[in-house]
């Protein structure tokens, strides 16, 4: 890719300065599997520099041998012009990096101050540590708009104010190169955007931050350079100005993909779905669902949007038949039993009722199963599967063959074990055990989290698939783009409630952030403290589940 | 990250581990002043060089098939049946009750009624726990245990109270009816002057215990029971998404685990004693926790398993009785063959699994990668 070595070469040679981090001929294997193949980047101080890459293309891996999780069978890490070795995460804070996961590290009954404090504090008594911690905390907030309320507890506070203080923590430690990983996959557009603004923030005060991501539209916001990686090497690294999202996404995949979903428009016919008045307790006795009330018709798609934990979850539990509710629901007209014996996922299938559910590998697949076996899983009692009291392992095998076929599901073999699978291939086979059905109400939850671009294509095409075959189609999703672009009306949820429905012709990012964050009144201009606040409000229910 | 071959986890890690019990045990033997190659030979020569040796061993055997079956049906439904014990002695009484005050015309007759009464029982032991489990989340880990307590006393009790022959000093039951002797190998398999298996206690229940072997493969892989089970085991949420009820399944995955450690007294109880004693399982029911781990919850591993402990039951009985080796040693030698094949297989599967990778490291040249070079 000449390309990319000269803008390289540009970004050295113009003003001369030294990479914060300079990575050389970085290599990794797993076993037979090689996740990163001879890895060089450079990263400019005061930058924001992007990696982006689909699932399993070796971003976090690079990412945890410069963190000291892993170490690299070859290659050289390089900080500031000084070659070192970063043998353990220790080591790498020492050398001022500083990470952010995608699964915080918090203790959730602890306060802000005590969670930055943690494995920090400087002497046997925890006091002086918390006061100047206080102290620089307060300076830091008012540095980079990284206001967070030092004597709130973790479980009280919003998921973005929970990644704020990832952040403050590797502040604290003296961080000057930021590693971010997937950081927006549970904040709401307005909490993205203030965290970007924090981002920039911190790039004005010299600080160099690597933002690993697969969201191409971050990328265009907010990067100055990106890189991009495919099957673990680094196919292009371009200025972010010279590159658009089409481009990116080629690289990324390595063949044209089509970014928007390509559909005609709905054609409503009879209601398939009605739901009135539902409401779900959980375990712990907290209302989950409030009193929800919507349907859905043959031959549309209905897209619920809502932040994670505000009750999606529940209301997809409750159509799959694993959790208890109270009030109505219609499947063509007829009742589905809510508390009693009926309500179970074999019910629900015999009702005509299809679910890809939103976590494939605790639900809906089982992953030290073959892939033959996750086929039937759930319509094991299939007629077609079964000869008298034994099940017809060569039918079911035959069956997978010709599904992983029609949904080219890599590698074909119905043998392997589903754990063996890539994110996308576990789903498309999901996608495929449940679509092949034909149901007349398939409900789909996060129906392309964790899965790379290619498939995700591949995925929302079925799922149009169907609902131009007139079947009705229920979507959960906390990616506002998916939502936006599949869904034929959006329903809005936010704790546990029904905030509006729109048509997505008829509204936009920013009109759905504030429903989601349970603000209805949309014409009126809202900061982001505003919509924080509300989602704090909104309990540290919704921030748990994430 | 791919993991070495079948064959490689099936047999040579547990080969592997039993050579190093092996190898410790030798140390030990050295150490009390005892030739460990001598002594090998003798629980080799007394287990498997005679069929009286064998015609014990495949006793020994026959009780840990079932007990280790048991444990091993639960395990795959992620339960942990640690009652064998008490199962089993539940299931001699049911033994006993079929035995006792019935007159049966045939063998045959009395075995498959012996096998449900000992298998009900059994189960209904095990139902208990189970229910306590689906319903109450007690965990049945400690109410398996504490149901071996019970099942001890109320064995006590019926031993020295109702079940007990008046005027009998014995905490025991009459010796069954005629009808119910099950044939020893010595009467199945000696022809003429030729006597095999002498005295022995091997019976036709070893039999039983092959086909429970054979049954309970089926019932795994190729039912959808046996597919609901596994499910279950392998990811409850994933069963309640499917469909699948999880009380049920605990319920019918302990009856089954029950009712094949009860079936155990077929062998012990019907077979050989030809009486209800106490203490007749002698702790079968927890060897068969350790054969259900080496055999690793696969009925055909637990088959070989459960030959491997009744050599070592066998060839232990024959150490003690021939040398100087006290019998506890016995117990110390069966105790690291169940710490290194239980408990710390990892140990050995690490290094292996390493092995594997480092033999297999020179990759393949990446056909993606060329593709990519073409097209630039």
């Amino acid at each position: 890719m000449t390309q990319a070595d000269d803008s390289m070469q540009a970004g050295t040679a113009a003003d001369g300065t030294v990479p914060a981090i300079e990575l050389k001929g970085i290599s990794k294997a797993f076993g037979p599997v090689q996740a990163n193949k001879d890895i060089s980047i450079r990263v400019m101080p005061g930058t924001i520099h992007g990696i982006i890459g689909e699932n399993g293309a070796g971003k976090s891996t690079l990412m945890s041998i410069l963190y000291g999780f892993y170490k690299a069978d070859a290659g050289e890490i390089w900080i500031n012009g000084k070659q070192v070795q970063i043998p353990d995460s220790q080591a790498a804070i020492a050398a001022g990096i500083g990470m952010v996961f995608q699964h915080f590290k918090l203790v959730e009954n602890f306060t802000v101050l005590e969670n930055v404090v943690l494995g920090a504090e400087d002497s046997a008594l925890l006091m002086p540590s918390l006061s100047r911690a206080r102290r620089e905390l307060k300076q830091l907030a008012e540095e980079y708009e990284l206001n967070v309320e030092p004597d709130a507890k973790i479980e009280d506070i919003g998921v973005g104010m929970q990644q704020r203080v990832e952040i403050l923590k590797a502040l604290y430690r003296g961080a000057d190169i930021l590693i971010l990983d997937e950081p927006t996959g549970v904040l709401t557009p307005a909490e993205a955007d203030h965290l970007f603004r924090i981002l920039e923030g911190l790039k004005a005060q010299g600080k160099t931050i690597i933002l690993i991501t697969h969201k191409l539209r971050e990328i265009m916001d907010i990067t100055d350079t990106v890189s991009v990686m495919r099957r673990g090497e680094m196919t292009a690294t371009v200025k972010t100005a010279e590159t658009n999202p089409t481009e990116l996404a080629e690289l990324m995949v390595g063949r044209k993909v089509l970014l928007q979903v390509e559909k005609d428009v709905a054609k409503p016919g009879a209601r398939v779905l009605e739901v009135k008045d539902l409401h779900v307790t959980d375990d712990k006795g907290v209302e989950r669902v409030k009193g929800v009330s919507f349907d859905v018709r043959a031959g549309e798609i209905v897209g619920i949007a809502g932040v994670a934990g505000n009750g999606q979850s529940e209301l997809l539990e409750v159509l799959g038949g694993y959790e208890k509710a109270r009030g109505t629901i219609l499947v063509n007209g007829e009742p589905i039993d809510l508390t009693g014996a009926k309500s179970d996922g074999r019910s629900r299938r015999r009702r005509g009722i299809a679910h890809v559910p939103e976590d494939r590998q605790r639900e809906g697949l089982i992953m030290d199963f073959a892939a033959w076996e996750n086929v039937a899983f759930g319509y094991h009692d299939d007629p077609k599967y079964n000869r008298g009291i034994l099940t017809d392992n060569a039918a079911i095998r035959a069956d997978t063959e010709a599904k992983m076929k029609r949904f080219d599901v890599r590698p074909p073999n119905p043998a392997l074990p589903a754990k063996s699978f890539s994110g996308g291939n576990q789903q498309k086979i999901v996608v495929a055990r449940e679509i092949e059905r034909n149901p007349d109400l398939l409900l789909v939850g996060q129906p392309t989290r964790g899965v790379d671009i290619g498939a995700i294509e591949f995925i929302h095409q079925q799922i149009v698939a169907l609902r131009d075959e007139g079947k009705a189609v229920l979507l959960v999703s906390v990616e506002l783009d998916e939502i936006m672009s599949l869904s034929d009306r959006i329903v809005v949820m936010f704790d546990g409630r029904i905030m509006g429905e729109r048509l997505p012709s008829e509204t936009d990012a920013r009109e759905l952030g504030l429903l989601m964050a349970g603000i209805t009144d949309t014409d009126r201009p809202h900061d982001a403290a505003e919509v924080e606040a509300q989602l704090a409000r909104a309990g540290g229910s919704a921030a748990k589940e994430v | 990250m791919q993991k070495m071959p079948a064959w490689a986890e099936v047999i040579l890690v547990p080969l592997i581990s039993l050579i190093l019990a092996a190898f410790i045990s030798a140390l030990v033997i050295l150490a009390i002043g005892e030739n460990p190659w001598e002594a090998l030979k003798l629980m080799v020569q007394g287990a498997l060089g005679s069929t009286y040796g064998w015609g014990y061993t495949l006793y020994y055997a026959t009780n840990f098939v079932f007990t280790g079956l048991a444990v091993a049906i639960a395990i795959h439904a992620r339960l942990f049946n640690i009652g064998g014990e008490g199962q089993a002695m539940l299931g001699g009484v049911g033994v006993a009750l079929v035995c006792l005050y019935m007159p049966w015309p045939h063998w045959t007759l009395a075995l498959v009624a012996a096998s449900l009464g000992a298998a009900l029982a059994g189960a209904a032991w095990a139902a208990i726990p189970a229910f306590l489990q689906a319903k109450r989340g007690s965990h049945i880990v400690i109410t398996t245990i504490m149901f071996n307590f019970i099942a001890a006393a109320l064995l006590n009790y019926l031993l020295v109270g109702p079940m007990k022959p008046t005027g009998s000093m014995e905490p025991a039951t009459t010796t069954f009816q005629p009808g119910t002797h099950l044939p020893t190998f010595q009467e199945m398999f000696s022809f003429g002057d030729q006597v095999l298996f002498r005295g022995t206690p091997a019976n036709v229940s070893f039999f039983v215990a092959i086909a429970a072997c054979v049954a309970l493969w089926a019932l795994i892989w190729r039912t959808r029971l046996g597919y609901e089970i596994r499910a279950f085991g392998h990811s409850e949420p994933a069963a309640k998404y499917a469909g699948i009820n999880p009380t049920r399944i605990i319920m019918i995955t302990m009856l089954i685990s029950g009712g094949l450690a009860g079936m155990m007294a077929i062998n012990n109880v019907m077979g050989e004693a030809e009486r209800l004693v106490l203490n007749a399982t002698e702790g079968a029911g927890f060897i068969g926790i350790a054969v259900a781990l080496m055999g690793r919850s696969h009925p055909f591993g637990v088959f070989l398993a459960a030959i491997l402990f009744g050599f070592l039951y066998q060839g232990g009985a024959e150490l003690a009785f021939w040398t100087t080796i006290p019998r506890e040693l016995i117990v110390v030698i069966q105790a690291l063959v169940i710490l290194f094949t239980g408990a710390l297989d990892q140990m050995v599967r690490g290094p292996l699994e390493r092995v594997f990778f480092a033999m297999r490291r020179p990759p393949k040249p990446d056909p993606r990668k060329v593709r990519t070079e073409a097209t630039e």
